[in-house]
Parts: structure tokens; C-alpha cells; sequence
């Protein structure tokens, strides 16, 4: 497909803005471009239908079932897009008097006040971007908290499971800490030994996500957050994974000290195509003193409209409605692993939470087509494939998460197509290459975009 | 109430059944009792759409929206296209996931590369990453490139915006760098106190033009200066200013960052906007965050696809140059469809008409009695004002007619910002309260 600057016409044009009404101002030529511009130029009717083309080659909820392992990729109701775009919201200056902006006060008041109930947190900070963004505060917190305590020196190592998302230790990392892995068990628990043996006065603590990224929730939790807090660590809670135990299980509960919540996971707010999301960050009164020295993560107060939607969201659902919310995810996904258990080989025995992983190791050594031709072959069947090759402790996984606004018949079809894909790879893997076969365009050469980075449009002179 | 299950209470019996259980609490047996909240009785139900709507509507009007806005500092009120809401209203780009497969992912990967290429443009740089979280972050996100194990000083003007200064100071806690300012004269960055500030450790240095006092900073002598030392220099931008002041790159900066709310973003209480980063093809690898490429694939059909996605933390992990895993691919969809239906003369027009209404509200406010420039120096659509009556007395008149006063930066001084939707008359109007207040305030 043509790009914007492959179709502008030379004087296309539309007016947006009268004329001048006072004097022109001539600056002086030192500051003055003398090059020429070259965005695109088009008429708005071109930008229309060059966007609504766009459109039609990507893949949104509305299309289809989207069960990215991870990623919660839930109805995002649509009403909430309506409330954002009220001008009492979206025409409000961040640098306005609080006096003038009650109403964006209760946005930030009412979600604190209900996050914090769902998570057993004291407060409530809505000023990071994004979930990395909220550990990166989080860390700052665990950092600041030992340093207040004379131990900012000597506390410089943290614990992060293998299984945990590529960010925490890229987080801690960040924030000049050491990065120490601990173990899981074949169940996909933490090895609590192993654990004991790296919990010493060297660690400023403990990033975890439970249920965690195997989608198990860890049973012996409440001894691991124990055990470290005995070692004078914190404990830190991805909440990437929070969607199946929402009014069911708190992390505040659990043992965790600070927590971050994905507000575009959890919450329903939607990702954007990458972006922006919203990372809201839930301490414990111990924490509230280091974070008023640390909150500053990025300029004004967040993502104001994202917490908007978020709250919609709280409000539309009440209690009730989130935890059922939460327990449908588990049964949905339950139900998907269990029909797929005699097909698949799946790394979790017993129940799982909201998501599953299946391994495709045995198939691509005895059959030659992996984890992500049969992805690729789902893509065909009009629907999202899950998350590829995650978490990286499992070998050739797919990462499976229905969330609970899907279907029993689009659950139903799932487990059909998955099968169906299955039988027909094992049957002809020399033809897993060739899937998709109805997009726009076929499998993409990854190797060479890396090799010779070709990162935006140039004229051909 | 609501509560948008796709199952139904009979539907949710026969998935029981297929798993076994009574109760949905036997697939919870690994949570401890002492921490399972069993379904109780005192949950609240939540509301319906309809009272939902009705609420936030309610809360939404008592925020006051001012008639017009004289305030800037970071955030700019202009004349959004509606074609840019409706466009990024699409569900598709709404509710789409970071574009991971890229066959079905074409349209956001293209919009992604568009806007690279766009912003490529914008700042005549080489290369450009999806977007960032915003100035801030952006300007923190350049400097973490550019500071190395052994060269971990890095210097800043005094004149940045102090949204920045907070988060870059958060930075330094971070990643314990050492920050140290360049001090500020007569509104603009003190270049000949540059040179003895400079040590063998130093990194890079960040500056932005205009500054926050609206102020264009002397680039020439920056760079050159810069470029002596052998430094990283990286420059904070407004793009609005690009399209008629000079191009960053003329200047051999090695990062441009900016803040690109006000290429079609709502003001939305500061949130979500957009940060951006350009730099040369040398630095390309230590960029963060996504980047798209176009490639072709396997029938030689043009593909966009997410790549050099060895630098990013889900594949490096603790080694990662960044924790970056999101962008603002909404945002910079705003920001490419403003620049695309804006075209380069719209933009170069809307650029021009900031400018000129600044300067002409600047000129006649200097002209009453009482009323002084702030600092010298040539200025975009921002400058300051010094005034013998207290700026609270000056906010407060013109909060009187619902107008948004210019940010007070101390009893006497305030900065102003226009742009291309304050018009005459309402400037006009803004100069006869000033007149009014100067007067009552010399009778006293």
C-alpha cells in the first residue's frame, strides 16, 4: 500500500485557520528555515480514506477473539470513548487551579479510593504512563525506602523469578540494582529453598507477579513475601496478572508493599495499538513518605483520560461485577485448556488462572513446524494468535488468555480451529510456512529489516 | 450492573460441568484461606451505563473550560482538525494490541513508520522511535543514551521547562547520574558559563529552544561549543516552532526530543501526549523503545514490520538499554493525521500565526503603563511579563471574564502563551482588562 508522501499532490490543500488579523512577524533570517517542509499534501478526503485503508489491515477486538497470554486484551466498552472525549475532560490545562477542575479531582480521588480496595493498598499514584513506567516508580520507592534507612549502599540486589516479564529486571537494572534470578519448581512455583538461600541483608527485595506469567498462582506466597520481609526486603507486585483474582485475592493481602496495576490490561482501557496504556502505582503507608520524593515520574498527572476510562469502568462493574469478572476469566480459561488438553501438550496440570501455556516443543522436533506456524495458521481463522514464545522458561509456547467478555461460541470455535490447525500441520508440515494465507501481505522479512534498517520514507532523488 | 461477560449463567453450568466443579471456588485452591475473599454478600453492585454517563458528565461540567487560554508551559491549547478525533475514534487502532504480528498488523506499523517519517521531517534528523510517554520521559530517555559507565555528568539549562527539571532530577536518583545546571541569564541559558562546567565525565548536555520562558536559545553558539568538547547534544523542541524557525539539524544536534501535544492533541488535563525522539544513523541502536522498519516479505510485497528489537528489554532483559515496552501509537496517530491534513503550508501557517499574535499581544501589552518585557531575546509564542501589579490581582481580573491567566512564575512575573486560536479581538479585549487593572493600580 502507497504511503502518505507517495500520494501528496503539490498545492492539495485544505484551511483550517483564518487569515492573519494582526502584523505578520518577520524574524530575523539566522532563525529563519529555509528548507522547505515536506509533509504530505493532500486533501482531507485523501487522509480519510489512506486512514480508513489502514484501518482495514489492523486487527482490533472488534474483529475477533484476542487472546494475547499477558496482555488481557478484554472488551474495551465503547461508551467509555464517549466520556473521555467530554470537553469538561479533554479541554482542561494541567497547570489549572485544582479550585477549577473538581471534577478531574474525583476522577483521580474515586479510582484511588476504589483501586485501593481491590488491591489492599493504602494509596494510590496515577502518575506513571505505563506498566514499566509504575515498576520504575515502584523501584524508585524500594530504593528510596532503604536509603531513608541508612541502607541505601549495601541493599543493592533484587530477587526476580525466571519466569517473570522481560521488564523487571530491565526495571531494576535501570535503577542500578543487581538483578538475582530465583528458580521456579516444575509446577511453576517459586523454589522456596532456593529463595531462602538468596534472601540476605544484600537484597532490597522481591518483584513478582502472581499468578505468575505460567499462570499459577503461587500457594506458598504469603511464606514468600514472609521471607523476604524477614531478610529486611520489600516486596514488589507486577500486577500485569491481576485480572483472574481481582476481589478474590489481594496483593496488599499477600504481603506485597507497593504494587503496579496495567490500567489498559485490568481495567479495560484500551492499548491503542501499543499505546498509551496506564500504570497506576498502589503502596503501603510505610512507602508514602518515600513517595513524595520520588513521584515525579513523568510531567503533569498521568494519563488523565486513561484513568477516566478506567474509572468507568470500576464504577460500571462495582465489586460484584469485577470479581465475576475475575472468575470468569479462570472458567474461560479453564474450559479452553481442558478441551485442548488431548490435542496439546500444556504446562499447567491442575487448574490454571486466566491463562495457559501451551508447548509445541515434541511437534517441532518430531514434525518440523513450531510455535509460531501454528500461530500464524490461527491468523487465517480471523482471529489473534496468542502470545508467541512466552514466558522463555517454556520452549516453543503459546500463551493463551481468553479473557472473560469472550463467548462460549467464540471459546467453542477456538478450541475447534486450534484443533483443526493442529491435525492439518501434523499432517502436511511442510506447508506450515506458507500460513497466513489471506492477509494483505505474507510472512515478512524480519531478518533484513534488522540487518539494513530501513526506519522511515525518503524521496528518490 | 454491567458487566460485559460473553457467558451466560447457563452457559457458565455447562463449562463447570466439562471441568468438574460445584463451585467456581474449587479453581482457586491454590490461594490460602486466610487470604480468599469468598463471593459475599456485601459486594456492591455496580451502576448502569446510563447512570455511569450521567455521572461523568455530571463531574466533567464542573471543570471550568476557559473561554481562552493564555497559558502554555508545556501544554498548548490549539485548533485540532475534528477529522484527527474521528480518525483516531477508529475501534481498530483503538483496541489493537503493539502490532507483534505483523501480517495483521499492517495498518499500525505503517501509521508507526509514517509518523517516523514525519517527525524525520519535522526535525531534518536521520531517525526516529514510535514514541515515548512524553517530553519528559523523552528528554530522560535521551540523556540515558548518551551517558556511559565512565561518563555519567550530564549537563542541563536552568532554563527548561521545571516539569522536566522534576523528572530528570527523579532520573538522577535512578540512575545515579550526576546532573548538574547550566545557569540561566536574562531568561536564556548562560553559554559563557558552558566551558568551565565541562568535565572530562561530562555525557551530554540538554537544552531546550524555545526555553520555558519562551526564549530561543543562542544554537549556534551551543553547538559549536558542544561539538569543541566532543559532547552529546541533545535538544528539547516545541514542533509547533518548526515550521517556520530552523531546523535542529542545521545545528548538529545529536538528539531532538519534544513534547508533540500540540500537533493535534487535546489538552486532557496533561495526559496522554506525546514524547518524541529523532537522532543521527550513527546513534540508531541506542534509540529505545519501538521502532518500525519496512522490509518485504516473502512474495516481495512492501511489510512493515517492529524491528531492532534486540535493544528492547524482552529480549535483553536486565541488559536492555531501556524498560520501555510501550509507545503512544494513538497519540502519534494524532499527530500524523494533524500533520497530514495540516500539510507543510497549514503548518507553516499555523506556526506563523502563533508567532505573530504573540508578538503583536507582547507589543501593545508593553505599551501600557506599568507592564515590562521580562527578559530580551527573540521568542516563539511564549515570553514573560513583569509588572508592578501583583500577578494575582492580574489573574484574578482576567479570571473574571473566564479567561485563563498566563502561569505566574513569582508576585511579578508571568508567562504568557498564544497561539493561532487566541484571535485580535479577544487579545484586544486581554489588553483593555491589563489597561484597566494598570490603572486601578496606579490610583492606589
Amino acid at each position: 500500500m502507497e504511503l502518505l508522501f507517495e500520494k501528496t499532490v503539490s498545492g492539495r490543500q485544505t484551511s483550517y485557520i483564518p487569515e492573519l488579523e494582526v502584523p505578520f512577524y518577520q524574524y530575523e533570517d539566522k532563525y529563519l528555515n529555509e528548507q522547505s517542509l515536506d509533509f504530505p499534501e493532500l486533501s482531507e478526503l485523501d487522509v480519510s480514506r489512506h486512514y480508513s485503508e489502514l484501518e482495514r489491515r489492523t486487527f482490533g477486538i472488534n474483529q475477533g477473539f484476542y487472546p494475547l497470554g499477558s496482555c488481557t486484551m478484554k472488551y474495551n466498552p465503547r461508551f467509555h470513548e464517549q466520556v473521555a472525549s467530554l470537553p469538561g475532560f479533554c479541554d482542561i490545562h494541567p497547570l489549572q487551579s485544582l479550585e477549577s477542575v473538581p471534577g478531574a479531582k474525583f476522577i483521580y480521588e474515586k479510582s484511588e479510593e476504589l483501586l485501593c480496595k481491590i488491591t489492599g493498598m493504602d494509596y494510590m499514584s496515577f502518575q506513571p504512563a505505563a506498566g514499566a513506567q509504575g515498576e520504575f516508580l515502584g523501584i524508585l520507592l524500594i530504593k528510596k525506602f532503604h536509603e531513608k534507612n541508612g541502607e541505601g549502599g549495601t541493599r543493592s540486589k533484587i530477587l526476580i523469578p525466571d519466569s517473570a516479564h522481560g521488564t523487571n529486571p530491565a526495571t531494576a537494572a535501570l535503577c542500578g540494582l543487581n538483578v538475582v534470578t530465583v528458580r521456579s519448581t516444575n509446577e511453576g512455583y517459586m523454589d522456596l529453598n532456593h529463595l531462602r538461600e538468596l534472601a540476605n541483608t544484600e537484597i532490597a527485595g522481591l518483584m513478582l507477579t502472581n499468578p505468575n506469567t505460567l499462570g499459577v498462582f503461587d500457594p506458598n506466597i504469603c511464606e514468600i513475601t514472609k521471607i523476604v520481609h524477614e531478610a529486611g526486603g520489600l516486596c514488589y507486585y507486577d500486577g500485569a496478572n491481576l485480572n483472574p483474582i481481582m476481589n478474590i485475592a489481594r496483593p496488599g493481602d499477600m504481603g506485597f508493599d507497593c504494587i503496579h496495576l496495567n490500567l489498559h490490561k485490568t481495567f479495560s482501557t484500551p492499548h491503542g495499538g501499543g499505546g498509551p496504556g496506564a500504570g497506576a502505582v498502589g503502596m503501603k503507608e510505610l512507602l508514602k513518605e518515600c513517595y513524595d520524593e520520588v513521584w515525579k515520574v513523568k510531567a503533569f498527572h498521568g494519563h488523565f483520560l486513561v484513568v477516566v476510562r478506567a474509572l468507568c469502568y470500576l464504577l460500571t462493574l462495582g465489586e460484584k461485577g469485577i470479581r465475576d469478572s475475575a472468575v470468569q476469566s479462570v472458567l474461560s480459561a479453564n474450559y479452553m485448556k481442558k478441551q485442548l488438553e488431548d490435542t496439546f501438550t500444556i504446562k499447567q496440570k491442575g487448574f490454571c488462572m486466566h491463562e495457559f501455556v501451551i508447548t509445541l516443543e515434541e511437534e517441532s522436533k518430531n514434525y518440523g513446524f513450531r510455535a509460531l506456524d501454528v500461530a500464524k495458521a490461527f491468523i487465517d481463522y480471523q482471529m489473534y494468535p496468542p502470545t508467541m514464545y512466552f514466558p522463555q522458561i517454556i520452549p516453543e509456547a503459546l500463551m493463551v488468555e481468553p479473557t472473560e467478555t469472550e463467548s462460549k461460541e467464540t471459546l467453542d470455535y477456538a478450541v475447534e480451529i486450534y484443533k483443526k490447525v493442529y491435525q492439518d500441520l501434523k499432517r502436511d508440515p511442510d506447508s506450515a510456512k506458507d500460513y497466513p494465507k489471506t492477509t494483505p501481505i505474507h510472512r515478512p522479512d524480519e531478518v533484513s529489516a534488522a540487518r539494513n534498517p530501513k526506519l522511515r520514507w525518503r524521496k528518490e532523488t | 450492573m454491567g458487566n460485559y461477560l460473553g457467558v451466560t449463567k447457563e452457559q457458565q453450568e455447562e463449562m463447570k460441568h466439562v471441568l468438574n466443579i460445584q463451585s467456581t471456588d474449587d479453581l482457586y485452591r491454590d490461594i490460602p484461606d486466610s487470604i480468599f475473599q469468598k463471593e459475599g454478600t456485601d459486594l456492591k453492585e455496580g451502576l448502569s451505563q446510563l447512570e455511569v454517563i450521567k455521572i461523568m458528565k455530571q463531574k466533567a461540567a464542573t471543570n471550568t473550560i476557559y473561554a481562552s487560554c493564555y497559558r502554555g508551559a508545556g501544554a498548548y491549547r490549539h485548533f485540532i482538525p475534528p477529522i484527527v478525533d474521528l480518525i483516531a475514534q477508529k475501534e481498530s487502532f483503538v483496541t489493537s494490541y503493539t502490532p507483534y504480528q505483523p501480517e495483521i498488523s499492517q495498518g499500525i506499523l505503517q501509521i508507526i513508520f509514517e509518523f517516523q517519517t514525519l517527525i524525520c521531517m519535522l526535525t531534518g534528523m536521520d531517525v526516529s522511535n514510535a514514541s515515548v510517554y512524553d517530553g519528559a520521559t523523552a528528554a530522560a530517555e535521551a540523556i540515558a543514551m548518551c551517558v556511559e559507565k565512565q561518563k555519567k555528568h550530564v549537563l542541563i539549562s536552568e532554563t527548561i521547562n521545571p516539569e522536566v527539571k522534576m523528572v530528570l532530577k527523579n532520573y538522577e536518583f535512578a540512575f545515579g547520574i550526576e546532573l548538574e545546571f547550566i545557569p540561566e541569564k536574562n531568561g536564556k541559558t548562560d553559554l559563557h558559563a558552558l566551558p568551565s562546567l565541562i568535565t572530562e565525565n561530562t555525557a551530554c548536555i540538554y537544552v531546550e529552544s524555545p526555553n520555558f520562558f519562551g526564549i530561543l536559545e543562542d544554537l549556534d553558539t551551543y553547538s559549536t561549543l558542544v561539538k569543541e568538547k566532543g559532547i552529546k547534544s541533545i535538544l528539547g523542541v516545541n514542533p509547533m516552532s518548526l515550521g517556520i524557525l530552523k531546523s535542529p539539524s542545521v545545528y548538529g544536534i545529536d538528539i531532538v526530543v519534544g513534547e508533540g501535544q500540540p500537533l493535534g492533541i487535546p489538552l486532557s488535563y496533561g495526559g496522554p501526549y506525546l514524547g518524541f525522539m529523532a537522532t543521527k544513523q550513527e546513534l540508531v541502536r541506542k534509540l529505545p523503545g519501538r521502532i518500525v522498519g519496512e522490509t518485504i516479505d516473502h512474495d516481495g510485497k512492501r511489510a512493515f514490520v517492529l524491528t531492532l528489537q534486540a535493544r528492547e528489554q524482552h529480549i535483553r532483559r536486565e541488559k536492555a538499554s531501556s524498560n520501555i515496552c510501550s509507545n503512544q501509537a494513538l497519540c502519534a496517530l494524532r499527530a500524523s493525521v494533524y500533520l497530514s491534513v495540516v500539510g507543510p503550508n497549514g503548518f507553516r501557517q499555523v506556526s506563523n500565526s502563533c508567532a505573530a499574535n504573540a508578538h503583536y499581544l507582547a507589543e501593545e501589552m508593553f505599551k501600557i503603563h506599568g507592564f515590562y518585557r521580562g527578559y530580551p531575546g527573540e521568542f516563539f509564542h511564549e515570553f514573560v511579563s513583569v509588572s508592578q501589579i501583583p500577578s494575582n490581582d492580574i489573574i484574578a481580573k482576567l479570571e473574571e471574564h473566564h479567561i485563563l491567566a498566563p502561569l505566574p512564575l513569582s508576585e511579578n512575573k508571568l508567562l504568557w502563551c498564544v497561539t493561532e486560536v487566541n484571535q485580535k479581538e479577544e487579545m484586544d479585549f486581554v489588553l483593555s482588562l491589563l489597561k484597566e487593572v494598570s490603572e486601578d493600580g496606579i490610583a492606589i
